[in-house]
């Protein structure tokens, strides 16, 4: 156990140094709680988005249902989007780097330990920021899009609370693409080189860069629907020579490297669960790698695929027909180096592997109507119906949320030491797999039959074919909802069994599997030197020249232990307060923005730099700036 | 031996699986051409649906073709390479193949290559000026939450039906406005999925879209851009007439409205005229108001308040009779905000406001009687 030595300075506020304990987890700055703790909220985020969709579909079940007042499904709507996107999905991928990344790359915790803290609770603050709008007025109901001028002709403050939240959950991720980037390029094991490192984390760093680049204009666009909204300026107004395709073309220019930041995390998991369960390695790893690389170069230059009904110009048109087109082709060419990954392999069906090869197939789907989007003049007869919402639910929940849910299982001994039920686990795939293809199939059918999107009531005048399809999309949604609870009572059955999972149960290839389960605090006794791609699995076996296979006997490594105590004396950073005390500064400012409160703000902006001269004053650990080294465990 | 029977057993299953998908594509397609789906994208009735609408059919035919192919292979690998119980030795370590990746390259780039031209193509065709002189002008309108159409060559305003010539080509120029202004306005998207495909109506904007209905008949659409509270109570009509019945229209749109004789019909003019002026225009009398639909022929119309309340009571086989429907009309009148989801006052104010305070029952039923005259 460590102690504050006798010699540190007197302060106002202690330094926090338990590691166990509810209060430690708001302190930590450990990668691997601070992953935990997202993985967390984004389920329970889930179970509310999820509870969302669910009213929208009872609403949809039928005709000119009058279940939900068209307000009340307008508030529903849009924060389903929000929610899922921002508050699930972000967050479940920021778990699995998390908690994964430093471990991938066999290192201790990532480059700002106390910075990923900051990143966790804003995202926090950012969630329960826009939540709080349904006590105070109203939730944000101009949809997830937020397009102008229609932001700003609601009235209330709906959409201020969307401006201000969406502002505060970009900073959470914006501030995490750093954080991550500069772990990956500089804290790799000895040997690790770019070629060396595993898949999952490839995907991560592109996924950084999207942050990196698009978070930026979202932030701009913000600020100035910000200003429109409550300030009454004409960024998007058409009085004074604003424009509201500005919106449109700034929102996009966020949103579709959005969603690829939404989906290649799953990829990167998927990547990472084929191989191990086909006992072969990624098939095509620099082309998946650079497959990834090239959807994040092109995905800057298809935005205007989401304006096709605008009224552009044909020749701007045209050339985002034609890139869009072409984003195809990177992402079909992951899809035949996973299936061909399992081709000549042994498959065992976990129920991580089930959830992966399931992103296959239902990726292939979404991006298959996702290509028929690109040809333009029947876009406009696509864009705005549930064929549309069809396309992205099958990337997005048959894509990202598959993937995740695989990483999940997957992952699941090594964050918990714990196993998760394959047998519950069989049964969540196959009715979270039949829910999802009755929600989300007819809508395909439903939109092209003329069924708009983002309408509060079905109308009769649609005729009974459009009825009935609504109507198994509803069936299939409460199907995801039991499938939902299947999930977790495994959760739940996992936490209370005693059964303890082994360092490496799946005979996997990547360094996380080279700790215990869970891992230690400063993760591994000795860094590993690596050697090769997939280096805990060339630590088991070593490959021949014809490509086959043999165990070898353990114990032999590379490893440089330079103290040759295993660990005993390793230096990690100690908990902090101050990154959840600077994060309470954002509420604060975003509630006196909205209530246009001077003081408020200036309190805010004080209580923001408060926490940010203690954090800098503060070492990254005690002692961390006199010659005996502090202890820790 | 159980292996390689089950593995039969499978491959059956596996073609029959395949069948069935295909079998699933082409209802898909025939089901775009059923009559009880009105509003269907896939029943073209005009040539600015139907071009698209045959670019896609290749285009969904590729796609399912590629479905079947990868969704195959997915298939066949999980069944033909499941770990058996005397895989004890690890498969062969495979990390790539060089030529399979530079074809599953080139393939889909090529194919996407061709599929590019009719697209640019198309994209240029659909948009161009319709070269018929026979060629149309209709300015419409969109607004919170109703559709207005001006015909500028006639003289003539209308609102929530679009009425056309059958056989020409009419461009719609359109822009949203609210009580004439852009400033209050919201994007909406004008779509009558027979006719053409959808384009978004823009404040301080001038888009434009080409359609055409090659039939004589009534089609329905809706508004496709969010446009806040009741954006699903706006819909669309585009109603095609021959020429002589389209003649006969263009004449009866451009003549004022009749004024009552006396009785309930002319008790509703003088309480239309104190109450209703200030928004709604009726030629021929002194309403000359922006903020809500024309309504000096509102009964040559079919449907109100956004095209989502029948103007006339309907039979049994749902077509419309020659009876207004009364009552709903008077209800409207009284309080409209109570049948359609509407923000009359208040900040950002938008709607049509209640008037149960300023007019009785009887009021409301006497005005009805008169709108019922507009023919």
């Amino acid at each position: 156990m460590s102690s504050a030595t006798a010699t540190a300075p007197k302060r106002m506020l202690a330094r926090p140094m338990a590691e166990t304990g509810w209060k430690s987890w708001l302190t930590t700055v450990d990668h691997k709680k601070i992953g935990i703790m997202y993985g967390a909220l984004a389920l329970f985020f889930f179970l509310v988005g999820g509870l969302e969709a669910v009213l929208v579909r009872l609403q949809l079940a039928q005709a000119e249902s009058t279940l939900l007042s068209e307000e009340a499904y307008n508030q529903l709507f849009t924060m389903h989007g929000i929610t899922m996107v921002f508050m699930v999905v972000m967050p479940m991928a920021a778990a699995f780097f998390n908690f994964f990344i430093p471990l991938q790359i066999g290192a201790r915790d990532v480059a700002f330990p106390r910075l990923n803290a900051f990143s966790l609770w804003t995202f926090l603050f950012a969630g329960l920021f826009l939540y709080s709008s349904f006590f105070l007025g109203g939730a944000p109901n101009g949809g997830w899009f937020g397009y102008a001028p229609l932001s700003t002709a609601i009235p209330g403050n709906n959409m201020a609370f969307y401006a201000v939240g969406l502002q505060i959950a970009g900073l959470s991720s914006l501030v995490a693409s750093v954080n991550f980037l500069t772990t990956i390029f500089n804290m790799r094991a000895p040997g690790m080189t770019m070629m060396r490192m595993p898949m999952f984390i490839w995907m991560a760093i592109v996924v950084q860069f999207l942050l990196l680049f698009s978070l930026p204009i979202i932030a701009v666009a913000l600020f100035e629907l910000t200003f429109d909204v409550n300030f009454s300026t004409n960024f998007f107004q058409t009085a004074s020579g604003g424009d509201p395709v500005l919106w449109q073309h700034l929102f996009w220019l966020f949103g579709h490297p959005e969603v690829y930041i939404l989906i290649l995390p799953a990829m990167g998991i998927v990547s990472e669960v084929l191989p191990v369960f086909s006992r072969k390695p990624l098939f095509g790893y620099a082309a998946v790698a650079f497959a990834g690389a090239a959807i994040a170069f092109m995905g800057f230059g298809v935005w205007v695929h989401h304006m096709f009904a605008v009224g552009l110009s044909p020749v701007a048109e045209s050339a985002f027909a034609l890139s869009t087109m072409f984003i195809a082709v990177p992402t079909g060419i992951k899809i035949f180096n996973w299936i061909f990954t399992m081709w000549g392999g042994q498959l065992t069906f976990t129920a991580a592997m089930k959830f992966a090869i399931g992103f296959v197939a239902m990726f292939t789907i979404g991006g298959l109507s996702g290509v028929s989007h690109a040809v333009v003049p029947h876009n406009a007869q696509q864009t705005d119906t549930y064929y549309i919402v069809a396309h992205f639910h099958y990337v997005l929940f048959g894509g990202a949320m598959f993937g995740i849910v695989s990483g999940m299982y997957y992952w699941w001994p090594k964050m918990f030491g714990k196993m998760l039920s394959e047998k519950l686990g069989s049964w969540h795939f196959w009715t979270w797999f039949l829910g999802f293809n009755l929600a989300f199939a007819p809508m395909h059918l439903s939109g092209l039959l003329g069924q708009p999107r983002r309408t509060a009531v079905l109308p009769e005048e649609l005729g009974p074919t459009v009825e009935m399809y609504n109507l198994i999309s509803t069936v299939g949604a409460l199907i995801i909802v039991v499938s939902t609870m299947i999930f977790l009572v495994n959760i739940f059955q996992s936490w209370r069994s005693d059964e303890k999972a082994p360092a490496d149960p799946w005979d996997a290839r990547t360094l996380e599997w080279l700790t215990t389960s869970p891992p230690k605090a400063h993760n591994f006794d000795v860094i590993p030197t690596v050697t090769a791609r997939d280096e805990f699995w060339h630590r088991k076996y070593a490959e021949t020249e014809a490509g086959a296979a043999v165990p070898i006997p353990a114990g032999a490594s590379d490893d440089h232990d330079p103290d040759g105590d295993h660990g005993e004396h390793i230096h990690m950073p100690h908990p902090s307060y101050w990154p959840l005390f600077m994060t309470v500064a954002f509420p604060i400012l975003g509630y006196s923005v909205i209530y246009r409160s001077l003081i408020g703000g200036v309190i805010g902006a004080l209580w923001m730099l408060v926490g940010m001269f203690g954090w800098v004053i503060e070492p990254l650990a005690e002692g961390d700036d006199e010659s005996a080294a502090a202890a820790a465990h | 031996m159980l292996g390689t029977i089950r593995e039969r057993i499978r491959r059956r299953d596996r073609g029959t699986r395949l069948q069935s998908i295909a079998l699933l594509a082409v209802m898909a397609m025939v089901l775009g051409a059923c009559s009880n789906a009105p509003q269907s994208a896939m029943d073209p009735q005009g040539p600015y649906a139907q071009d698209p609408h045959d670019l896609i059919k290749v285009v969904f035919g590729l796609a399912a073709f590629i479905f079947v192919l990868v969704q195959g292979l997915i298939v066949y690998t999980v069944v033909k390479f499941r770990r058996k119980p005397e895989d004890d030795a690890l498969p062969v370590q495979t990390h790539g193949n060089t030529k399979l990746e530079v074809f599953w390259t080139a393939v889909p780039a090529l194919v996407l290559a061709v599929l590019a031209v009719p697209t640019v193509q198309m994209i240029f065709d659909l948009r161009a000026e319709p070269d018929s002189p026979d060629t149309m002008t209709v300015e419409v309108i969109g607004h919170r939450w109703w559709f207005e159409y001006r015909y500028p060559d006639l003289g003539i305003v209308t609102a929530n039906e679009l009425v056309i010539p059958v056989g020409r080509p009419v461009r719609l120029e359109m822009t949203s406005l609210e009580a004439g202004q852009a400033s209050n306005a919201v994007i909406h998207s004008f779509w009558i999925p027979a006719l053409a495909g959808k384009r978004d109506v823009v404040p301080g904007r001038i888009n434009t879209l080409n359609l055409q209905a090659d039939h004589a008949g009534r089609y329905l659409g809706q508004c496709a851009e969010f446009c806040g509270l009741s954006h699903a109570n706006m819909r669309a009509r585009a109603v095609a007439l021959d020429p002589a019945d389209w003649d006969l229209w263009v004449a009866g749109q451009q003549q004022p409205a009749a004024t009552p004789a006396g009785g309930a019909e002319a008790a509703g003019a003088a309480l239309f005229a104190n109450t209703c002026v200030a928004c709604h225009t009726i030629d021929g009398t002194n309403a000359a108001g922006i903020v809500g639909p024309d309504l000096t022929h509102l009964m040559s119309r079919r449907e109100f308040a956004g095209a989502i309340f029948d103007l006339y009571l309907r039979d049994e086989a749902g077509n419309f009779t020659n009876q207004p429907n009364l009552a709903l009309l008077a209800d409207w009148v009284r309080c409209a905000p109570d049948l359609k989801a509407m923000r009359p006052t208040g900040e950002n104010a938008v709607g049509m406001l209640c008037f149960e305070d300023v007019l009785s029952e009887a009021d409301a039923a006497n005005i009805a009687a008169y709108l019922a005259t507009l023919r």
